[in-house]
């Protein structure tokens, strides 16, 4: 467009199929979460909780937050080594394929072509579809870091880099499997070890795609956005290798009390208490940049997306690794308290990151001025309190069924049966349903904004 | 620091460093006794049942129940005995879920009588008027899909031969479709006439679901 021929079509081209995803996986969360006090929405097959669940999980996950480090990894790549993309058209390719990937694995976990191995369901042809498409992304990748004009490679570099690795080691091992048809297949592995390759699999993704992509987010949009540098590199590169080291040997906190060897259960405790401090490391490096300068939290509207979903990343690191102790697993495994886990690192850290960095990037790349800074506050206040009332009703409702399961009476019956327990919880799952419905207005704002900005006249003045 | 200004060996170095978790909690896991204990009272699921899986699987039951049961005493009252990893060598893949919108389904074999199953998958909220789970009552109205049945237990390993799948079919229809099965007048109020003498899915379901936790506690009654 403007600037020295870099590639900003593609950066664009994401951003925008990230938010068509992120709308598309609400709306899914929004029918799974009626159905879950109302089965009345179990309508035909394709609709039924056990199909749509694993839709709304890999179209948030794979199609939003996918799209949303592609585009964010394609800015923040040519920026930071002052280079163009070196393979464009790739990098196009990669764009169009990815949105009908997405769109196949969509309609195909809908017909039940389902492995069930979590946030890897897409049955094998997709598999080597994903595979094919990270190769794509990985040239690039690693062409422009050859290529580079800028020779230290900033933090966000590091975390990218990582990313792109891991994310290939872990995909490739946890989808390994024999084909039956074309559309079915089964695992190589078998029981504990199957659950055991899949949970290292299982948290890691979430490490590498919800966590290490977003912190390489942080680090350079945080700068950008209130001028700031960051307070600490020596902290950054401690957190930075502590956090991938540490990270691989956690996954099995995910399996406490299972059959799984009780080693590999202990190994994976002590490692996710250990992850607290490379993760605040991250945290503190974020407070101790605006040292000096908190009146950005009033006077910048982007600051507080930055710090309060800092917040909720360290908040959810400390959650995470205590959730991993045997005693309290004993109680919160298997409830809602798992749930509202999961959703204060997506709906809290992760959104607010990515929406961010879009309303920092999307000006620069379309040599338009935001649309409006006050709709982008109403998105802020929305999805923060749509995220938290739906995060802490989760948590009541997660303790409450967690104590109905264990509550005995004086002769040592159980005093409660299961469906007590599960209906117990329909008033929680409404408030929910509602939160949800203030989130998603949040983020219907968001997208907008975003629209509303792209449909300006171009700025006259160079970006 | 040198490696920041060198991209190729900072992701070997990146590499390195992800490997060794894995190589010690996952790689070297995966040759030891322990994660794949054998036990001989533990046995392969027949085909119908290995169908009956797959769907469970293809209709995504695994983000509602469990298949692990905890050593927890509250949890041993309400479920049975708690799980084993043996019980799991033939669970290709694994199905211990990760959330219990409904009950652990670890020790359902045999709890229930076939046609308690029947009534229960075509409407839950028949049985439990709260109920939220999904009805499933058109897997009646599918015919068993059986021209894979063969290929399916040969790549799971289980060791049957073609003509060993086609009795073990041929048996549970014979059973379910006998005058004088014990679940018929269920299984006919649920299935539409024109696949009444036919293997449904559901049917695979129901038999799938009747052998959870069935070779534990047959070994628990010769003790």
């Amino acid at each position: 467009m403007k600037d020295t021929g870099y590639e900003y079509s593609v950066v664009r081209g994401f951003a925008f199929s990230a938010l068509f995803w992120l709308v598309v996986g609400l709306i899914v969360g929004l029918w799974i979460a009626f159905e879950m006090f109302n089965p009345a929405l179990n309508i035909t097959p394709w609709l039924s909780f056990g199909r749509l669940r694993v839709v709304h999980t890999n179209g948030l996950g794979l199609g939003f937050g996918l799209a949303g480090i592609f585009a964010t990894a394609y800015y923040m790549l040519q920026r930071l080594t002052r280079t163009p993309l070196p393979f464009p058209r790739l990098a196009k390719a990669h764009l169009y394929l990815f949105n009908i990937a997405i769109a196949l694995a969509a309609v195909s976990l809908m017909a039940g072509m389902n492995t069930t191995k979590e946030y890897a369901e897409l049955e094998w042809p997709l598999d080597i579809g994903v595979v094919i498409l990270w190769v794509m992304f990985a040239i690039n990748v690693f062409a422009i870091l050859i290529k580079r004009q800028e020779k230290q490679m900033y933090i966000s570099l590091w975390y990218l880099i990582a990313m792109t690795v891991t994310i290939a080691v872990l995909y490739i091992v946890n989808n390994l499997e024999v084909p039956v048809t074309l559309f079915k297949s089964y695992s190589i592995y078998a029981g504990a070890n199957d659950a055991n390759v899949e949970w290292w699999y299982g948290h890691n993704i979430v490490g590498f795609i919800f966590t290490v992509p977003v912190l390489a987010m942080f680090y350079y949009f945080l700068p950008k956005a209130t001028g700031l540098p960051i307070y600490s590199h020596r902290l950054s590169i401690v957190s930075f290798w502590s956090l991938i080291f540490a990270y691989l040997w956690t996954g099995a906190h995910h399996l406490m009390l299972t059959p799984l060897p009780e080693w590999i259960q202990t190994v994976a405790i002590a490692f996710s208490i250990f992850l607290i401090a490379p993760s605040w490391g991250s945290v503190m490096n974020g407070y101790y940049t605006l040292q000096g300068n908190w009146e950005q939290m009033r006077s910048n509207y982007l600051a507080k997306f930055f710090i309060i979903g800092i917040t909720f990343y360290g908040l959810q690191t400390l959650q995470g690794p205590l959730q991993g102790l045997r005693t309290l697993n004993a109680f919160f495994h298997y409830t809602d308290w798992v749930v509202g886990h999961v959703h204060m690192g997506t709906m809290g850290w992760v959104t607010m990151i990515i929406s961010a960095s879009f309303y920092y990037m999307i000006p620069k790349v379309t040599g338009r001025e935001l649309y409006s800074v006050k709709l982008a506050n109403v998105h802020f206040w929305f999805i923060l309190a749509g995220q938290l009332v739906w995060t802490i009703t989760m948590w009541i409702g997660g303790i409450q069924q967690g104590a109905m399961w264990k509550a005995t009476n004086p002769d040592g019956s159980l005093m409660y049966s299961f469906l007590d327990g599960l209906t117990s919880l329909y008033p929680y799952y409404r408030i929910r349903f509602g939160a949800g419905v203030v989130y998603f207005i949040g983020i219907l704002i968001f997208t907008w904004n975003l629209i509303q900005t792209v449909r300006q006249k171009p700025a006259t003045a160079e970006a | 620091m040198g490696i920041n200004s060198k991209p190729v060996v900072f992701a070997l170095l990146s590499a390195v460093v992800i490997l060794i978790g894995t190589v010690v909690t996952v790689f070297v896991p995966l040759f030891m006794p322990s994660t794949q204990p054998v036990s001989s009272y533990v046995k392969p699921y027949t085909a119908v049942e290995l169908e009956g899986r797959d769907i469970y699987m293809r209709e995504g039951c695994n983000n509602c129940h469990t298949q692990t049961v905890r050593p927890l005493r509250t949890e041993v009252l309400r479920y049975g005995e708690y799980s084993k990893a043996e019980e799991f060598a033939y669970d290709r893949p694994f199905l211990w879920g990760s959330r219990r919108t409904g009950p652990d389904l670890n020790r359902i074999g045999g709890k229930y009588p076939d046609s308690w199953h029947y009534k229960h998958m075509q409407s839950p909220q028949s049985m439990f008027e709260l109920s939220n789970m999904p009805p499933y009552g058109w897997l009646a109205a599918n015919r068993l899909d059986i021209s894979n049945s063969f290929r399916k237990t040969s790549i799971q390993g289980f060791g049957y031969t073609a003509d060993q799948v086609k009795q073990q079919i041929a048996d549970y229809k014979a059973r379910v479709t006998a005058s004088g099965y014990d679940s018929k007048a269920t299984r006919d109020l649920v299935t539409p006439a024109n696949l009444r003498g036919e293997l449904t899915e559901m049917d695979a379901m129901i038999a799938y679901l009747q052998k959870l936790g069935r070779d534990v506690k047959s070994l628990g009654a010769k003790r």
